[in-house]
């Protein structure tokens, strides 16, 4: 059987930054006059980085407030999309393509090493020290460099091995940054062993 | 016109309108669950598949406007099998509870199974649930029945006004939610009425009738005065329920918490015997003693010592009975406007005191101003409409008096007479809104008749009302803008009937003072509690009503009568239309109708009342009114003259009602009503600091 819910946690009172402010003003002004509710994904992506990955009931309703919406018409966008969370996650947060190419690529053995590297028992877990929380996710568009994962909304890791996943784990908790793209050195989504065709220039110059 | 061809018969329909509407006007029935007529469209449950010529697969007929030329089947095997694996899709995670459900045997689901659905599931996965949710005391939830209808949704915002409710999450998690907050509206009841399934449920009425148990009497609402159409449902003595009858000049097809749920009210409190008060204690006697009790305090009293007050709830046959009992004896003390309202004071024009516009007319109003009124709590059915003009065309509306969240946008102009004033001087923004509009109105509530300078305000807003064509030569034809918003069922019934004070009679304010200084012996409460009992002095109290209230509290003799679900009576409602309510239940112990107890007692006294039966009695009182002969129709009041001018104090309007909930004896008795009080009412009282 399956229960649904949507509960998200008690958490604390939430406003933009001044900087942020300025931004999310931006935003609105991009709609026309009347129709500043359409800014709701920008400014929910906004506030959803202030907040550290995830956005708070507080956070939801500040937003709903700054649009003059009704905060459920808020919580009904921020549930319907996944790229919002609804509960806290870690400050990397991982997400793991398991669509099909990277599937076949042993997207599992991946997830089971970020997990295994993270602490955590199931996705959407926070870490004991708060540094992961891992998740599956649908296909990120990376499908030549399978298996990938992305980090926090911005890094894409390609060409993972579970031991390469964990390594990059390891140093992102030590606070380094890794080398996003190929963990592989190839060059975007050239083939593995180099280029097979169009190795010369020909006919020209 | 758009010709369309309809399960092979051309049809002529009226542009703009759906497939579905059209299918419907041709006679062939589609099955809906998500589409309903008064809210907007969704197409999102997929039952209302047809098929249409030149289409690649069947349509949703709810959400297709039609178009010239098109050829529309019902009746294919097609769309029979569309319609079954809709079905089967809809009851993929329906659970198969329908012997437990509150909803079984008036359930669209369960019938629209029945017709159009397999016999049987091939589903053997599990089901999926979904947690309860929180919906106020009013609405109970069993959200896995939900089938995503959105119906609910689409009425708290569209029609309610109150954007509480939503759909979370998405694909099979999606959810109807309302975060966990009550829904604060005094129209949440119809949710029940418009969900297709019983998710959601009446929580008063839960586990305690089936629909085919219930005997149904079609009648009408006291509760306000909008005189809404409802239908008793009834088992045994026992008013089961109050469900809404679908009026289209009066309460489309909604009705107010209070009209629906204060039905439990009618079983408490009631006074099911006579009482007589023996030595400073009220104690039960026969109808006989108390007769002759009320005779022998009758007996050589002077018609000026006596007076009789009509309450909210009175049907206009009791009132005519009582008027008729006191004239007899030749008092010319009556009055039926307990709030102290001046309504009718000065002029028996009927204009005066009707909401002229009507209901259904505000829907031609283009600019509205209310003084010294809460529409959503005085008539929440007028509020309604009101704020379905408001998303129509974005209905100006201009508020004097306090500002309340009306469910649309409003404009302040004041809290009192002066803005009013300067308004009929012209001044202002919304002066000029009112000017440029085509057809202006203006409500009158009780916070501005119901007050000592009540006649010269309703003389000023009169004079505003012509300034601005709303009403009068400069209106145009057939409109007339000019309202008083009635709150009590009976008013209007007893202002058409004049139970009003005589040339030489006491008004309220007169007949209050006269028993506080003795000049009144006896004073008649026919169901009248909202007055001020302490000023009754040591006048002796006739209670005549049907529940232990403030009246009976006082009353020195009680005479139990009978509530609105227990007699057959006139009422009518605020824009004077005539409507007949009906009796669902006999009155508890000994109550009697009220006509028959007034009949009784003028055979006591020696001055028989002229009438035997309800048929003798409503033909006198289509003799003393012959609108009361026109059953459910309007008739227009000609714009005479009325209200009078005089001294006019400063002070700021005030509402007359601080909680919805409890405004009669019957929901004042309702332990629904106490509880919504307590949940709606009470938290907004601690927070503004108006509590005690």
């Amino acid at each position: 059987m399956k229960v649904t819910t949507y509960i998200p946690p008690k958490a604390e009172d939430f406003a933009f930054t001044p900087e942020n402010l300025d931004k999310a003003k931006g935003y609105v002004a991009r709609y026309p006059e009347g129709r500043q509710a359409s800014a709701v994904i920008w400014l929910l992506y906004l506030a959803q980085e202030q907040n550290g990955g995830w956005l708070s009931v507080p956070a939801i309703e500040y937003v709903a407030s700054f649009l003059g919406m009704a905060p459920i018409r808020v919580h009904e966008v921020v549930s319907f999309y996944t790229m919002f969370n609804t509960q806290p996650v870690g400050r990397h947060q991982i997400q793991i393509c398991r669509t099909t190419s990277c599937w076949l690529r042993g997207s599992d053995e991946i997830s089971k090493a970020c997990l295994e590297e993270a602490g955590t028992s199931r996705f959407g877990e926070l870490s004991e020290d708060g540094a992961f929380s891992v998740v599956e996710v649908e296909c990120l568009g990376a499908c030549c460099n399978a298996p990938m994962f992305q980090v926090n909304d911005r890094d894409y890791y390609e060409d993972l091995t579970p031991e390469k996943a964990k390594e990059i784990m390891r140093a992102l908790r030590k606070g380094e940054t890794p080398a996003a793209g190929s963990q592989q050195g190839r060059v975007s989504s050239e083939p593995e062993g180099g280029l097979t065709t169009l190795t010369e220039v020909q006919g020209g110059a | 016109m758009p010709k369309v061809t309809i399960d092979g018969r051309e049809i002529e329909v009226p542009a703009g309108i759906t497939v579905l509407q059209a299918c419907e006007m041709a006679g062939a029935e589609i099955p809906r669950f998500c589409y309903h007529e008064r809210l907007s469209i969704a197409g999102n449950c997929r039952m209302c598949l047809v098929e249409m010529e030149r289409a690649p697969k069947p349509i949703a007929s709810c959400a297709m406007p039609v178009g010239d030329g098109m050829v529309i089947r019902t009746d294919t095997p097609t769309v029979e099998k569309a319609r079954n694996g809709v079905m089967e899709f809809l009851l993929i995670n329906h659970p198969l509870d329908c012997p437990i459900c509150d909803q079984g045997g008036e359930c669209d689901l369960q019938d629209q199974a029945m017709a159009y659905g397999y016999d049987r599931s091939r589903y053997e996965e599990n089901k999926r649930a979904v947690s309860e949710k929180y919906m106020g005391p009013l609405i109970k939830t069993i959200m896995t029945r939900c089938i995503q209808c959105t119906r609910c949704v689409r009425f708290a915002t569209e029609i309610a006004g109150v954007e509480d409710i939503g759909m979370v999450n998405r694909g099979e998690d999606a959810e109807i939610t309302t975060l966990e907050r009550a829904i604060d509206s005094e129209l949440s009841g119809n949710l029940v009425d418009i969900c297709p399934v019983g998710a959601l449920t009446s929580a008063p009425y839960a586990f305690t009738a089936r629909p085919w148990e219930l005997r149904k009497t079609l009648s009408v609402d006291v509760m306000d005065a909008v005189g809404s159409n409802i239908r008793v449902d009834s088992r045994g003595r026992e008013v089961m329920r109050v469900l809404p009858r679908i009026h289209e000049d009066v309460n489309e097809e909604w009705i107010s918490d209070k009209t629906r749920h204060a039905r439990d009210g009618l079983s408490r409190q009631r006074l099911d015997r006579p009482y007589l008060r023996i030595d400073g204690k009220l104690r039960p006697v026969s109808w006989e003693e108390a007769l002759t009790a009320v005779a022998e305090r009758l007996r050589g009293l002077s018609g000026e010592r006596m007076a009789a007050i009509a309450g909210d709830l009175c049907d206009a046959e009791s009132m005519l009975a009582l008027k008729d009992f006191m004239t007899g004896l030749g008092s010319e003390n009556l009055e039926c406007r307990q709030d102290g309202s001046k309504v009718g004071s000065d002029s028996r024009a009927r204009s005066g005191y009707l909401f002229n516009t009507t209901i259904a007319g505000i829907e031609q109003a283009d600019a509205v101003l209310l003084i010294g009124t809460n529409p959503r709590w005085e008539a929440a059915l007028v509020n309604a409409r009101i704020r379905k003009r408001f998303l129509q065309n974005g209905l100006p509306v201009g508020v004097i008096g306090p500002q309340v969240d009306l469910t649309y946008e409003t404009v302040s102009l004041g809290d009192g007479l002066d803005a009013l004033q300067a308004l009929g001087r012209g001044e202002g923004d919304f002066a000029e809104v009112l000017r440029k509009a085509e057809r202006p109105m203006l409500i009158l509530g009780s916070g501005a008749v119901a007050r000592p300078d009540g006649a010269a305000i309703l003389s000023l807003a009169r004079e505003v009302a012509e300034s601005f064509g709303m009403a009068g030569p400069q209106a145009p034809e057939e409109w007339n803008g000019f309202n008083v918003l009635s709150r009590a069922a009976s008013r209007v019934g007893g202002l058409d009937l004049g139970f009003l004070p005589g040339p030489e009679g006491r008004d309220l304010e007169g007949i209050l003072s006269g028993a506080e200084q003795g000049e009144i012996d006896l004073v008649w409460l026919l169901g009248a509690d909202e007055i001020d009992m302490s000023r009754l002095g040591r006048a002796f109290v006739v209670y005549q009503g049907h529940h232990g209230d403030a009246g009976a509290h006082r009353a020195d003799v009680i005479l139990p009568g009978a509530a609105y679900t227990e007699k057959n009576g006139t009422y009518v409602n605020l824009e004077g239309r005539v409507q007949l309510g009906r009796l669902a239940t006999f009155p508890p112990g000994e109550a009697r109708e009220d006509w028959t107890i007034l009949r009784a007692l003028s055979e006591v006294v020696g001055q028989p009342l002229p009438y035997d039966n309800l048929g003798e009695l409503r033909q006198k009182l289509i003799e003393a009114n012959p609108l009361f002969g026109r059953l459910d129709e309007v008739q227009p009041a000609a714009w005479e003259a009325f209200g009078a001018k005089g001294e006019v104090s400063g002070a700021p309007f005030a509402l007359p009602i601080d909680n919805f909930y409890m405004t009669d004896p019957i929901s004042r008795a309702s332990p629904t009503m106490a509880k919504c009080t307590e949940i709606f009412v009470l938290p907004k009282r601690a927070a503004t600091g108006t509590e005690g």
